[in-house]
Order: structure tokens, then C-alpha cells, then sequence
């Protein structure tokens, strides 16, 4: 079945247990959901109703014990794990709530990054279009700095811009701001939607923040594994 | 530079007391490995080199002949048989040495073969005499069989050739019975003497050579022992001194002569030899096993601690392989600034050990701590390096391949 093409991600009657024996947990009980390009979804929600599991599950992070996941047309869920990653690399960006940066990297490093591994532009254009990812984020001035000399914010920023280095179909953002300050987050989570908006991508994030959630296209909240 | 070395050669640089400490394990594994091995090959090296410049490869002599043997008596199968003591048994010396060289100059690994007529005597000078042993010889043969000529340590091989009367003595015979370069001395067998002259005094190292031996030319020998023809032995070089085993075997089927290879006689000595490169090769073992889980366990820290982007790297689009070579880069980096630095200290080792005076005398001469340089300890070491390392890095890269970035990000990897 293919897909409109509008349709960025999408995923049907998802499951997911976590834990083994009698720790064993049903997190995901048959979750359905797409993700249009150019819109920004919020996924909310209590801690512990499976907003994370989901996002993981989207990104091909882990892999559904039921259910398929579907990105620009193909399905990714049953597919061997070669797939998948590369599937990562090209069409999907991530943003965590820890940065998640290489701190033994410069920013500019850690935005080429991404690029390095898909390996579709030369040297330079890497450099070209890191640094000019850098520059949308606020950062032109701070591109040589170790991820070690950035701020919270900062550290954040650059993980937005290495999560659009590929220009990917879906962004997926866990608690992008959760770390953050007020003034930090919101500068974060604009830069996020505007530059999302702007090449088209569909950004999918999960969020605690009433606020964040409110200034989103969608917000589908969940409870107990199932979107409400 | 691909991408998974640059990303190894950052984590690595960025964890220096890690990277310290692995180096550590490798460079003193290497280093170690070198100098033990060049510290203990370099005594027993010295020592085959002794006794091959002394009695050479191989020793012929003795003819075989085999003993009367078992035979069946009356008509064929009739049950009756008189009975022998089967085997061999040897008979003294060599009849036609000329014969017996050109059958033993056919074999393809003989470089040299030299007649020797001996046999023991008095030795006597104005000042004392000794028991001593007569070597007749051809002075130009024998310098093919053995390094007679570098162990002259006074005098001169030339005179011997021209001298009338000419002998070669020993250093320890020289100074017991006080004879220097020119003097006359006696040798007596069954009650003839023969007056010598020394032309030069020799110095193999080995106390039993030094001792009794005087080389004389195998004319002045042939006179005073009474024998015109033959010889006891003959002393044999080859080009290729690991296959005298062999080549002895041969040469005792095809010539019917008894034929001793250097390992078999200097057996016990070897074995010592063998014994202490036994204990020695136990305790490098031991170091390097040690080295190895040093190595590994600094690796699996390495690991340990890169979790977190394992994961960003599987999220970014790396796949299982590219984190295994992150890793195995990491150990191959290591590994060749280890095994380089390893084998320069080694030497430095080597050579300082080499330099420390440690007198032996006895079975052979050393002033100094003998050493043996030879690049198969190097490649030995580099190869045992490699194995430990590529052995100890395997498990904990396979390990940071198989995590799932899910589970890394869950905070659930195990």
C-alpha cells in the first residue's frame, strides 16, 4: 500500500512490550499515527505512557513486536536492521532531550557528521552546508567550538542543525526543550518548527510543556499506551 | 581519512589516560618480548656458533659394519635357526679419507670438509709437561669447517703454513706450560718425539678445547703418530646448520659411516638452553596474558563509556559495522603506535643489556651479556602484539556493535 505522498511517516496498530518475565510491560497497545509534511505534532502526555517508546519506534530506533511502520511509502518495521539504519541516516533527524552531542567533536564536526556517513556531497559541501546550518541556528560565531564549550541552549541548537544536515523527511524530537530554560527553549523550539516548516520536513516531538504542545500544528495526547 | 578513523582517532585522543594505558600494556608487552627473547636466543646463538666454529657441523667417523645375523639352518621353513646377537658395531676411523670427502662433498648442503688425524700425546715444554691431543689437519681445509682463523689470538696463520715444524696451541696450554709465539716444544707419542715451534696461540672459549688441543699440520702428524694414511675423522660445514640432523642421517645410510650432527652431540648443553628458553618464554607468556587483559579491559571501559554515542552514532545512520570499526580502529591505532614505540624501546633494552660486562668462560668466551639482533624477534613480538590486541579489542567492539540505540537512549542497554 503506498502511502500520499504529503505523508511523511505513519504507523498502524503499533505494540511494544519493554522488561521480560513478570516485568514485562504492555507500553504501546496498538498505536495508529501519521506525521504530514510541513506540520509540527506534539505527542503528550503522563511519564510512562509510551510517548518515547513511540518516537523510538517512528525513528526505527527499536523495533515493534506488532504493527508496521511506514516512511515516504516503504515499510520499515519488518525490514533488516541495514535498512533501517539506513533509512536513519537519510530520512529521519533525532533531537534528544540530553543534546546528545560528540562533545570530542567542534560543532561544525558534529554537523558534518550525518553528512560524512550518507556521503551524497563533497568535503566542502559539507563544510558549506554545516556551517551555514550553524549560522541558522544562531551559532556562526561558535562553529570551532568543542561541543564541550557550548552551552545547554547552544548544545541544543546544534543538535537541530545536524538533525536537518541530510534534509530529512521527519524530524523526531524527544523533550527538545526539556533541558532548557524558558528563554533557551523557546529560541530552540522556534528554530525547530521555522526551519522544519521551511524545507518541508514534518516534525514530530514529545513534550511535557503545555506551551510547546499549544504553539504545535497537532497535539494527539496519549494515556496508557493508546493516543486518546 | 575515513569518517570511522576520524571518529576513532578523536575518542581516543580524548581519553588519554585510556589511550596511556593501553599503550602502556603494548609497549611493555613488546619491549619485553624483545629483550627476553634477544637476551636468551643470544646466549644459546653464541654457543651454536662456538661449536660449530670449533668442531663444525657434523662429525664423520667410525665405519658401520653390520654384525653377522640371524640364519635359518637345514631346508627352507625347517623350524631350526642359529641364532646372533643382531645389530652394528663401528670400527675406528677412516680408512680413505679422499674417498670418503668426495662421497661427503656430493651432498648439496656441504660447504667444507676437513680430514683430522688425532690422537693424545705428551705435550712438553722447558718449564712442564701435559697430557695433551695432536689434531693433524690441513690448515686450508680446516679453515672451511671452522673459524680457526678469527680465533687466533696470537701469531699468525701464515706462519704456520710456512713454518717447518709449525703447531697451533690453546690459550689455557700456552700458559701452562708457558709457551709464546716462536718457542720450540715437544710432543711424545709411544716414545718418539717430534719437536714443534708455535706459530700461534688460539682462543675458542671452550675450556676443554683450549686445554689439550694443538693443530699441526697432518704431514708433521701422519710422521709422529705413525700413519701414513687415513684419518680419525672428518669435520664437516654445511651452508643450512639446521638440517645436520638430516643430513647426518643421510650421509650414515649412503657412506656407511657413523655421522654426528651438532644437536645430537652437544645435546645436554642444548637442553639447558631449551630449558631456560622454556622458563623465560613461561614468564613473557604470562606477561603478555596479563598485557592482553589490561588491553581489554581498557577497551571495554572504552566502550562502556561511549555508550551514549553508540547511540548517536546508530541514530545518525552509522550501521553495526561502522561501530565495530570505530572500535577496532581505536585498537589498531593503538597497536601501531605501541608495537612501533615497543620495538624501539626494545632495542634500546637490548642494546643496553648488551653493553652491561658480565665475564663467562668455560663452554664459550663472553666479556659482555650476549644478545641476539634478529628481526624475527621483532616480527615475533608485532605478531604476538597483534593477535592479543585484535583478540582483546574483538569481544568489546562486537559488543558496542550488537547495543541498541533504543535501548542506549531508554538508559536500558545492558
Amino acid at each position: 500500500m503506498a502511502d500520499a505522498p504529503k505523508v511523511a511517516i505513519r504507523c498502524d496498530s503499533l505494540h511494544r512490550y519493554l522488561g521480560k518475565d513478570e516485568g514485562r510491560v504492555h507500553v504501546l497497545k496498538g498505536v495508529s499515527f501519521e506525521a504530514h509534511a510541513g506540520s509540527v505534532y506534539a505527542i503528550v502526555g503522563p511519564s510512562g505512557c509510551g510517548k518515547s517508546t513511540l518516537l523510538y519506534l517512528l525513528g526505527l530506533l527499536d523495533q515493534p513486536d506488532k504493527g508496521e511502520i511506514w516512511i515516504k511509502g516503504q515499510m520499515m518495521s519488518n525490514s533488516l536492521d541495514a535498512v533501517r539504519t539506513a533509512a536513519r541516516g537519510e530520512h529521519i533527524g533525532f533531537v534528544f532531550q540530553f543534546h546528545f552531542l560528540m562533545l570530542e567533536f567542534t560543532a561544525l564536526e558534529n554537523v558534518m557528521m550525518p553528512m560524512r556517513k550518507l556521503g551524497k556531497l563533497t568535503p566542502t559541501q559539507m563544510g558549506e552546508r554545516a556551517a551555514q546550518l550553524l549560522n541558522d541556528v544562531g551559532l556562526a560565531d561558535k562553529v570551532h567550538r568543542l561541543g564541550t564549550h557550548l552551552s545547554g541552549g547552544e548544545q541544543q541548537r546544534v543538535a537541530i542543525a545536524r538533525a536537518l544536515a541530510n534534509q530529512p523527511s521527519v524530524i523526531l524530537a524527544d523533550e527538545p526543550t526539556g533541558n532548557l530554560d524558558v528563554k533557551n527553549a523557546t529560541i530552540v523550539f522556534d528554530l525547530l518548527t521555522r526551519l522544519a516548516k521551511e524545507n518541508g520536513q514534518a516534525v514530530v516531538l514529545v513534550t511535557h510543556n503545555p506551551d510547546i504542545a499549544s504553539r504545535c500544528d497537532y497535539t494527539r495526547p496519549m494515556r496508557d499506551g493508546l493516543f486518546v | 581519512m575515513s569518517q570511522n578513523f576520524r571518529i576513532a582517532l578523536r575518542f581516543l585522543t580524548a581519553k588519554k589516560r585510556a589511550m596511556v594505558m593501553s599503550l602502556s600494556c603494548i609497549i611493555l608487552g613488546v619491549g619485553l618480548f624483545i629483550v627476553t627473547q634477544a637476551a636468551t636466543s643470544g646466549f644459546q646463538e653464541f654457543f651454536i656458533k662456538t661449536i660449530l666454529g670449533t668442531n663444525g657441523a657434523i662429525l664423520i667417523e667410525d665405519k658401520v659394519q653390520q654384525t653377522l645375523r640371524s640364519l635359518e639352518a637345514g631346508s627352507y621353513n625347517s623350524g631350526y635357526e642359529v641364532r646372533q646377537k643382531e645389530g652394528q658395531k663401528y670400527i675406528e676411523g677412516i680408512e680413505y679419507p679422499d674417498i670418503l670427502t668426495n662421497g661427503v662433498k656430493s651432498f648439496h648442503n656441504v660447504s667444507g670438509v676437513s680430514a683430522v688425524l688425532r690422537s693424545t700425546v705428551t705435550i712438553r715444554s722447558s718449564f712442564r709437561e701435559q697430557t695433551g691431543q695432536i689434531y693433524g689437519i690441513n690448515l686450508e681445509d680446516h679453515l672451511k669447517v671452522s673459524d680457526l682463523a678469527s680465533q687466533i689470538i696470537e701469531g699468525s696463520l701464515n706462519d704456520f703454513r710456512v713454518q717447518e715444524g709449525g703447531a697451533l696451541i690453546g690459550r689455557v696450554i700456552a700458559d701452562k706450560l708457558q709457551l709464546d709465539i716462536g718457542e720450540n716444544f715437544e710432543i711424545e707419542y709411544q716414545n718418539e718425539i717430534h719437536h714443534f715451534k708455535v706459530s700461534a696461540i688460539y682462543q675458542t672459549g671452550v675450556n676443554d678445547i683450549d686445554s689439550v688441543r694443538v693443530y699441526v699440520k697432518m704431514d708433521d702428524a701422519r710422521a709422529l703418530l705413525k700413519k701414513p694414511t687415513g684419518a680419525t675423522y672428518l669435520q664437516v660445514s654445511l651452508f643450512n646448520r639446521d638440517t645436520a640432523r638430516e643430513d647426518a642421517f643421510e650421509m650414515s645410510n649412503s657412506l656407511q659411516y657413523r655421522a654426528d650432527a651438532w644437536q645430537d652431540r652437544e645435546k645436554s648443553w642444548l637442553g639447558v638452553f631449551r630449558a631456560f628458553g622454556v622458563a623465560t618464554a613461561i614468564t613473557v607468556s604470562v606477561f603478555t596474558l596479563i598485557a592482553g587483559l589490561a588491553m581489554f579491559n581498557t577497551l571495554a571501559m572504552m566502550v562502556l563509556e561511549k555508550t551514549k554515542e553508540i547511540a548517536i552514532l546508530r541514530s545518525m545512520g552509522y550501521t553495526r559495522e561502522d561501530i565495530t570499526r570505530i572500535f577496532l580502529w581505536q585498537a589498531t591505532i593503538v597497536l601501531t603506535i605501541g608495537t612501533v614505540a615497543g620495538c624501539l624501546i626494545g632495542a634500546a633494552i637490548t642494546y643496553a643489556v648488551s653493553q652491561y660486562p658480565l665475564p663467562i668462560t668455560g663452554i664459550f668466551t663472553s666479556h659482555k651479556f650476549l644478545v641476539q639482533w634478529s628481526a624475527k624477534h621483532y616480527v615475533e613480538a608485532v605478531a604476538t602484539a597483534v593477535f592479543m590486541v585484535m583478540a582483546a579489542s574483538l569481544i568489546p567492539s562486537r559488543r558496542a556493535a550488537r547495543l541498541e540505540p533504543g535501548d542506549i537512549i531508554r538508559g536500558t542497554a545492558q
